[in-house]
């Protein structure tokens, strides 16, 4: 257990190994230490403000939705009351439609009685007269008794 | 491995003789051939063994971490990269937990100090013999005789690694002491407190001592550690080779032994570096 130059040979290289951890390899780590350090703050920062952006979204499309949702009641609503509106009318015109061919049929069947009657009557008549003109035999004047037969006809 | 012609005492004796390269008045500059011839060669005197694996093993510790270094990213990092900021990341945090100024020295100070007596305490738990049979093999080669070719491994169980270390960070202390509180406040922070003006001498012996136990503490604590766990191993393998009971129980203790050093030779390297940098933060106060 000597004490010799042992001693202050292992200084100097002390001296020396420190010098060089000091210069050649504490700094480049360290800075690649802090550099990841900032990188990873940088990102959590990131997702935070990408966490709170997609809130703000979901909220956004919330509104978006609901607002959709809205309209689109508000429009089946102004449908069903058109519809409502439209049939109401179709219901009238079809009604009136109706009406007007039935009154029109009516008024025909109307005109053709009275005409069948009127003919009906004339036709009597005149086979009233030729009856008559068989039975009497020349003894009645067509042209005299025409008043006579005239008034008979339209007793019948 | 206590062969016949050698007793135990020879053995730990030869176990305990540094590889020393010295100048001899009659032989001239030589390695010493037992351990009178080394006390010989005096303070002149080069402990070979304990200066190669040492600055062997610093350099080791410096490039594998300079080539980290020279590769670092910021992105995802590699094995190597992450088992290097790892321990970036832990010797940091101790000097940030006590060192309260502002130097840039310190925390790479730290890292050399804590990498590097750890991979010299971890020399201690290659098999003791393996590597000074293996060198007095290949000098055999050379004709030299294995028994006088002294080869210690681990050089933090040679007192002047220690003391080297510890006396540099020592005169560390010292530059930043007096440069931070100026030779005045330095010299009176040894002479003022704690009895006042009127106690100086005795102020300076308490002061002084506690001064000088710093270097003291340092170099003897971790030397004492790693000589004791050494001397258990040499001790261990003194039972190898007498009969099977002998040796089986020898492997045992040496399994047991090795696990718990696992444990002190990290705590030794931790120790150092956190003294190193408490010292450090008690040189920059300057409110005492």
């Amino acid at each position: 257990m000597n004490i010799n130059l042992t001693l202050i040979s292992q200084m100097i290289a002390f001296a020396v190994f420190v010098a060089f951890c000091m210069k050649y390899v504490w700094p480049p780590i360290m800075k690649a230490l802090d550099e990841r350090a900032t990188k990873i703050a940088e990102g959590l920062a990131a997702a935070e403000r990408g966490q709170q952006e997609q809130e703000i979204g979901r909220q956004k499309a919330l509104e978006e939705m609901k607002a959709a949702k809205e309209k689109a009641a508000e429009i089946v609503a102004q449908a069903q009351k058109r519809y409502n509106e439209v049939m109401d009318e179709a219901k009238r015109d079809a009604q009136g439609e109706a009406d007007r061919i039935r009154n029109a049929a009516h008024a025909e069947i109307e005109q053709e009685t009275n005409r069948a009657r009127e003919e009906l009557r004339e036709r009597m008549a005149t086979l009233a007269v030729a009856a008559a003109e068989k039975v009497l035999e020349k003894e009645v004047d067509a042209s005299a008794h025409k008043a006579l037969l005239d008034s008979f006809a339209k007793q019948l | 491995m206590a062969t016949a012609e050698l007793t135990a005492s020879d053995y730990i004796q030869h176990h305990l003789t540094n590889l020393t390269l010295g100048w001899l008045p009659d032989k001239g500059l030589v390695f010493a051939h037992n351990a009178e011839e080394a006390a010989a060669m005096g303070f002149w005197a080069l402990h070979v063994d304990s200066l190669l694996w040492s600055i062997g093993l610093g350099v080791l510790f410096l490039i594998g971490f300079r080539k980290v270094a020279d590769s670092v990213t910021s992105g995802v990092p590699g094995q190597a990269q992450n088992f290097i900021e790892w321990i970036i990341d832990f010797v940091n945090e101790n000097v940030r937990g006590s060192f309260s100024a502002k130097n840039d020295m310190v925390a790479p100070l730290a890292l050399t100090i804590f990498a590097w007596v750890f991979l010299m305490n971890l020399m201690d738990l290659v098999p003791v013999d393996l590597i000074p049979w293996a060198f007095g093999q290949f000098m055999g080669l050379f004709g030299a005789d294995p028994h006088h070719v002294f080869m210690r491994v681990v050089p933090t169980t040679d007192p002047n690694i220690t003391f080297g270390m510890a006396i540099a960070v020592f005169f560390l202390v010292l530059y930043y002491s007096v440069k931070i509180k100026g030779v005045g406040g330095f010299v009176g922070e040894l002479t003022l407190h704690p009895f006042g003006k009127f106690g100086l001498p005795a102020n300076l012996i308490l002061e002084g001592i506690s001064l000088l136990s710093k270097p003291l503490s340092l170099s003897l604590r971790l030397f004492g550690n790693m000589y004791a766990g050494e001397m258990i191993f040499i001790l261990i393998a003194l039972m190898y080779g007498h009969n099977i009971v002998l040796s089986l129980g020898g492997g045992v203790l040496q399994l047991a032994w090795a696990i718990f050093h696992i444990l002190i030779i990290t705590l030794q390297a931790f120790i150092f570096m956190v003294l190193t940098i408490v010292y450090l933060d008690m040189a920059h106060q300057t409110d005492h």
